[in-house]
């Protein structure tokens, strides 16, 4: 057991905090958050400025310590997030990088890379959530083209997506998980309409898709045709794997800013809140070890993150909630007030045990697949 | 970073394991339970075995390995449910004749307890004025302090973890062996999601545990160490407190060993550094990152 790093990773984290330095301050000022096209060009631009200093590769490139070493010295940094660009460069990225031709590797991966391009997610359906092997959106094969209608609903990013990874029904006789296929489609093929839905949280963070027969090349399938689920348990285990690295770290620099707040109104000195600020410590400590544990299993292994990041992803999703409340706690009235920064950050945080697998579902994985209870209900 | 077993640490891990399954199955376990006392044979070939002189240099006679290795020997002794003072005799090797052989047994007092003070040859610490109590574990006999005492090294509290970490894991295996096995409206009670559940909780916290416990090893860093104990005790309580629920009326009984995992997880919470000054330390230390 060693947590250490080498020299050739040290010089790593060394030659980018300094780079981080020298272009941070020079950044433009966030967006609104309800400006999506204000957002798009800003978390583009941001990728843009990371290919050019030779840093887009991180994600998919390089060994998963230094992309964990990336995530958290930008994070540390105040650096923007992946933004606009997480499905491209965490989803649809590696899957087409692993399951992809030389030529869809060639027209797909560069543009994600230099920040051209924006990815958003077609999974999940109005009847296909956690159960996503109920899905219905129907794919027939017409010439060298599918004819795709359906609907997809909670896909981020639709509304300024150049391209969708989405997952159609391409054989309906098949059995449920074997008549599936994944395709991209481009955004503005004729067709398609976006409909945004508003959150919780009082934004429209996420949209649905109506698609009334939206032809899209044969060419343009990753995998082959109906074998789209295992195409896509790859690309839900690296949105499990090291996708929430970054939030660990931003987490821990958050508890400490509501250990300033408590000390600051006073709340510092009732046991109880000081001891549940403490135990948070400790908490969000071990989910960073967690990390680097899954880490180097998977450095280990070779490859695709393990189900060690379902273990992972129960316990932070909850942990980042509880952080939130003991925020509340520490604000009291306050954080009744939606002007304070952690109120919509504490609102944002009850989407965590839901996307992504809820953690129902999660659960169910963690019993069945790695220690072998029966399937059932 | 490589922060993975390497294959010696897998090796001694396997070995204790087996030494404990050979010396200390289930049926010593009871003999254990329902004798009482010490067995000094399995206290000599532990120290044959290396378990506490594992830390001396090789010059003193020792083996010369570090707290990772000590943690994994430690977590196997809390898998096995393995009883005496194991970690004060630990910590006694090369400060205490015949410690680290296994040919003495060696006590300490902590937290306002002292265990198998009766048992012991050698007494670390003041125990004036110590008073039998009849202890809630049956395999560890407890006196009383008049004061608070002495507290031990932050080894003992990351020890104690380990130790925890083993019985977690140990009951969440007892779990779900029997969630397989166990039959109800014609099912194993495993493929239920209410029971099925509980075992992938008892997992999570198992495995987040791990991560603390192995990560404090490895820095030997104090606060680390106070973070992985709480995480550690949360573990090894809850987890036999599912373990019962699984378990139903058969896991209320005598007979079934879940009862000596919680009664024993009890006791190393309240010990070496206990709950509520592991939570102070945890908040002194964010205060110091402000």
């Amino acid at each position: 057991m060693d947590l250490s790093y080498t020299p050739e990773e040290e010089e790593f984290r060394a030659r980018l905090r300094e780079w981080l330095a020298v272009v941070l301050p020079g950044l433009p000022p966030k967006p609104d958050p309800l400006d999506w096209p204000g957002r798009r060009a800003y978390d583009t631009g941001w990728q843009r400025m990371l290919y050019d200093a030779g840093y887009a590769r991180v994600h998919w490139g390089a060994s998963a310590t230094l992309r964990l070493i990336f995530l958290e010295e930008t994070e540390r940094a105040g650096a923007p997030y992946v933004g606009a660009n997480f499905v491209g460069l965490l989803h649809a990225g590696p899957t087409i990088a692993a399951e992809g031709t030389e030529e869809q590797r060639a027209r797909w991966l560069e543009p994600v890379l230099r920040g051209d391009e924006v990815w958003c997610q077609g999974f999940s359906e109005p009847d296909a959530g956690s159960d996503l092997a109920a899905l219905r959106t129907r794919a027939v094969r017409d010439g060298d083209a599918y004819v795709v209608s359906g609907s997809k609903i909670w896909t981020s990013h639709a509304q300024v997506a150049d391209w969708c990874e989405l997952l159609v029904r391409t054989d309906p006789d098949a059995p449920r998980h074997r008549g599936i296929s994944w395709l991209a489609m481009p955004m503005d093929a004729p067709g398609i309409t976006v409909r945004p839905l508003r959150t919780l949280a009082g934004s429209d963070e996420f949209a649905q898709l109506f698609l009334d027969e939206v032809r899209i090349p044969v060419g343009h399938r990753v995998g082959a045709e109906n074998d789209g689920w295992r195409v896509t348990m790859v690309t839900l285990s690296y949105e499990r794997g090291t996708a929430f690295v970054g939030e660990v770290v931003a987490c821990r620099r958050v508890l400490v800013e509501i250990a300033r707040a408590a000390h600051k109104n006073g709340t510092w000195d009732d046991p109880v809140i000081r001891r549940r600020l403490g135990c948070l410590h400790a908490e969000f400590t071990a989910l960073w070890r967690l990390i680097q544990w899954n880490v180097s299993e998977s450095e280990r292994t070779g490859g695709v993150p393990g189900v060690g990041g379902s273990v992972f992803k129960l316990r932070y999703s909850h942990a980042r909630q509880e952080l939130y409340d003991a925020a509340a706690a520490v604000l009291g009235p306050d954080a009744l007030d939606l002007g304070r920064e952690w109120t919509l950050d504490r609102l944002s945080s009850l989407s965590y045990t839901i996307a992504a697998g809820t953690s129902q579902i999660q659960q169910n994985i963690v019993a069945e697949r790695i220690l072998g209870l029966p399937k059932g209900r | 970073m490589d922060f993975q077993l390497t294959d010696d640490q897998r090796a001694l891990r396997a070995g204790i394991r087996e030494l404990l399954a050979r010396r200390f199955d289930s049926t010593a376990l009871r003999a254990a339970v329902d004798g009482g006392g010490l067995d000094r044979g399995l206290w000599r070939a532990l120290g044959e075995a290396g378990f506490f002189a594992l830390r001396l240099p090789e010059e003193a006679g020792g083996v010369g390995l570090g707290l990772p290795e000590a943690v994994l020997l430690f977590e196997e002794a809390g898998r096995a449910l393995l009883p005496g003072p194991l970690i004060a005799t630990h910590l006694a090797a090369g400060l205490v004749e015949g410690a680290a052989e296994g040919r003495a047994v060696v006590t300490a007092p902590d937290g306002g307890l002292v265990e198998w003070l009766e048992e012991a040859d050698v007494v670390r610490g003041d125990v004036a004025g110590a008073e039998p109590i009849r202890s809630a574990d049956p395999l560890t006999p407890l006196h009383r302090l008049p004061d608070g005492g002495d507290k031990g090294p932050p080894e003992w509290a990351l020890l104690t973890a380990a130790e925890q970490l083993g019985s977690a894991g140990r009951t969440t295996a007892m779990a779900v062996q029997h969630a397989r096995e166990r039959e109800q409206f014609g099912q194993p009670i495993g493929a239920f999601q209410a029971v099925k559940h509980l075992c992938a909780q008892m997992l999570v916290r198992t495995e987040v545990a791990r991560a603390a416990v192995y990560a404090a090893a490895v820095t030997g860093d104090p606060v680390e160490i106070a973070g992985a104990k709480l995480l550690a005790d949360e573990a090894a309580v809850r987890c036999a407190r599912d373990c019962l629920q699984v378990y139903g009326g058969m896991g209320f009984t005598w007979e079934a060993e879940v009862h000596l995992h919680l009664k024993r997880a009890w006791l190393r919470r309240e010990r070496w550094l206990p709950t509520v000054p592991a939570q102070e330390l945890q908040a002194a230390a964010l205060e110091e990152a402000m």
